[in-house]
């Protein structure tokens, strides 16, 4: 079959040891027997590894953080897009979603088409929405409170026992086993991400993820759960597995159905001892992880430039059970030339 | 007692639950009375058929097996509502 050739535009190049999904998406897409992409990626900084791997990534360039305005990223996204021609952009950022939804329309009027969450469905998902957003789609999550200083810590004392978990806004979470602990968090969390920092329920059990893709009508494309199964001291899986899980599937399903989910998203679920399922963060976009989705036999990065695009999409019915991921780092030796191009060009 | 349905056990003693990404090594003696859980047969049956088999007194046997019986039920392998 003669493959489709387009141009990809993909942020998320961290692949550092907290890896953004840049680098996993793109594979995903490099294996697709349906697009032969040229893959351009967006990178933040100079050192994003994903810059320098000339074998998954064709041609880099740097772009202003969302929070310098999203007028001068469009305008560099313009800039790119004369050069490029972009016919899909994935970004991979949850701090960079607001701004590429709102300028849906704007990139979609020079060429240039996503598959993203709307702005109500990015807002009602956000964790600090989680308790209304649970009650809403009748689903078990975590209490909740949004704070803002460190002194409202105190007044939470009556809503919450130790631990509890102190959340940033976008990345972040850290159990709290007591005040003093829980006063560092917020402001660590806070100085990182700013306000509110989010306080959580702890819920004992035992964490396990679902990568997942909507396709803006309630159906369900894919949808891969895995249970972490080496995790960093940041949190982040460093090894991983594919479960078999029908109330999973149908938690994911469902959730999908009843807020029409539009493009990629990870679900964070904590199973108690008890097999309830708690519902503790939606993330808005394919997770670092959704390689092994790749790989379990679910290609859905390649099946969310299908929806971009407008081509018809056949959900998914089925992925291998016990696939592992695990997790390597590599040094890869580079010339100063290169870091030179894109730390004074912004391009490489 | 029953194992659960789902769970795959190789030849070589490895367990995988599929539900929980759980897996274990089991030792040739723990493979062959998982063996036999399987086969569905009872305590009794087990126990002679492991002390005919290999060297150990029926009470230390009974030991063994109700704390590796213990161990199944806590890994969540046999399950909870069928095992008796």
């Amino acid at each position: 079959m003669k493959r489709t050739k387009i141009t990809v535009a993909v942020s998320g190049l961290n692949n550092v040891d907290s890896p953004g999904p840049g680098i996993p998406v793109i594979r995903g897409i490099r294996e697709s027997n349906v697009f032969d992409a040229r893959i351009v990626g967006l990178a933040y900084e100079n050192l994003e590894p994903g810059a320098y791997m000339h074998e998954l990534v064709d041609k880099t360039y740097k772009v202003p953080y969302p929070g310098e305005g999203s007028e001068a990223l469009l305008e560099r996204i313009g800039y790119i897009n004369n050069k490029e021609h972009i016919n899909v952009l994935i970004p991979n950022f949850d701090a960079e979603l607001f701004a590429f939804v709102k300028a849906g329309h704007i990139l979609r009027s020079i060429g240039i088409e996503t598959f993203l969450p709307t702005l109500s469905q990015l807002d009602e998902r956000h964790k600090a929405n989680l308790p209304a957003f649970g009650k809403k789609y009748g689903l078990m999550v975590p209490f909740s409170k949004n704070i803002t200083s460190v002194y409202e810590l105190e007044k939470l004392k009556d809503d919450f026992d130790y631990p509890l978990v102190v959340k940033g806004k976008f990345y972040d979470a850290f159990i709290a086993q007591n005040k003093e602990q829980a006063e560092m968090y917020f402001n660590r969390v806070s100085a990182k991400w700013g306000l509110p920092v989010v306080i959580q329920e702890f819920i004992q059990g035992t964490e396990v993820n679902v990568v997942a893709l909507g396709d803006g009508r309630g159906n369900t494309v894919g949808a891969v759960p895995m249970r972490k199964q080496y995790i960093t001291d940041k949190g982040k899986a460093w090894g991983g597995i594919t479960l078999d899980d029908p109330t999973l599937m149908e938690l994911t399903h469902q959730l999908i159905r009843k807020t029409q989910w539009r493009g990629g998203m990870e679900l964070e679920i904590i199973r108690t001892a008890e097999k309830e399922l708690y519902l503790i963060e939606i993330n808005p976009r394919l997770p670092a992880w959704v390689y092994l989705a790749v790989g379990a036999g679910q290609n859905l990065p390649e099946a969310l430039l299908k929806l971009a695009l407008g081509m018809p999409v056949e959900p998914f019915t089925e992925y291998a059970v016990g696939k592992l991921f695990i997790r390597y780092s590599f040094d890869m030796i580079c010339d100063l030339t290169a870091f030179e191009k894109l730390s004074t060009r912004g391009e490489l | 007692m029953e194992i659960k349905k789902n769970i795959a056990i190789s030849e070589t003693g490895f367990v995988f639950d599929p539900s929980t990404g759980d897996s274990f090594s089991l030792n040739p003696v723990g493979l062959e009375i998982i063996g036999l859980l399987r086969e569905k047969k009872t305590q009794e049956e087990i126990a002679t058929l492991i002390t005919e088999k290999y060297d150990v007194e029926e009470s230390a046997f009974e030991r063994y097996f109700y704390d590796f019986i213990s161990m199944l039920k806590h890994h969540q392998i046999l399950q909870e509502n069928e095992a008796n």
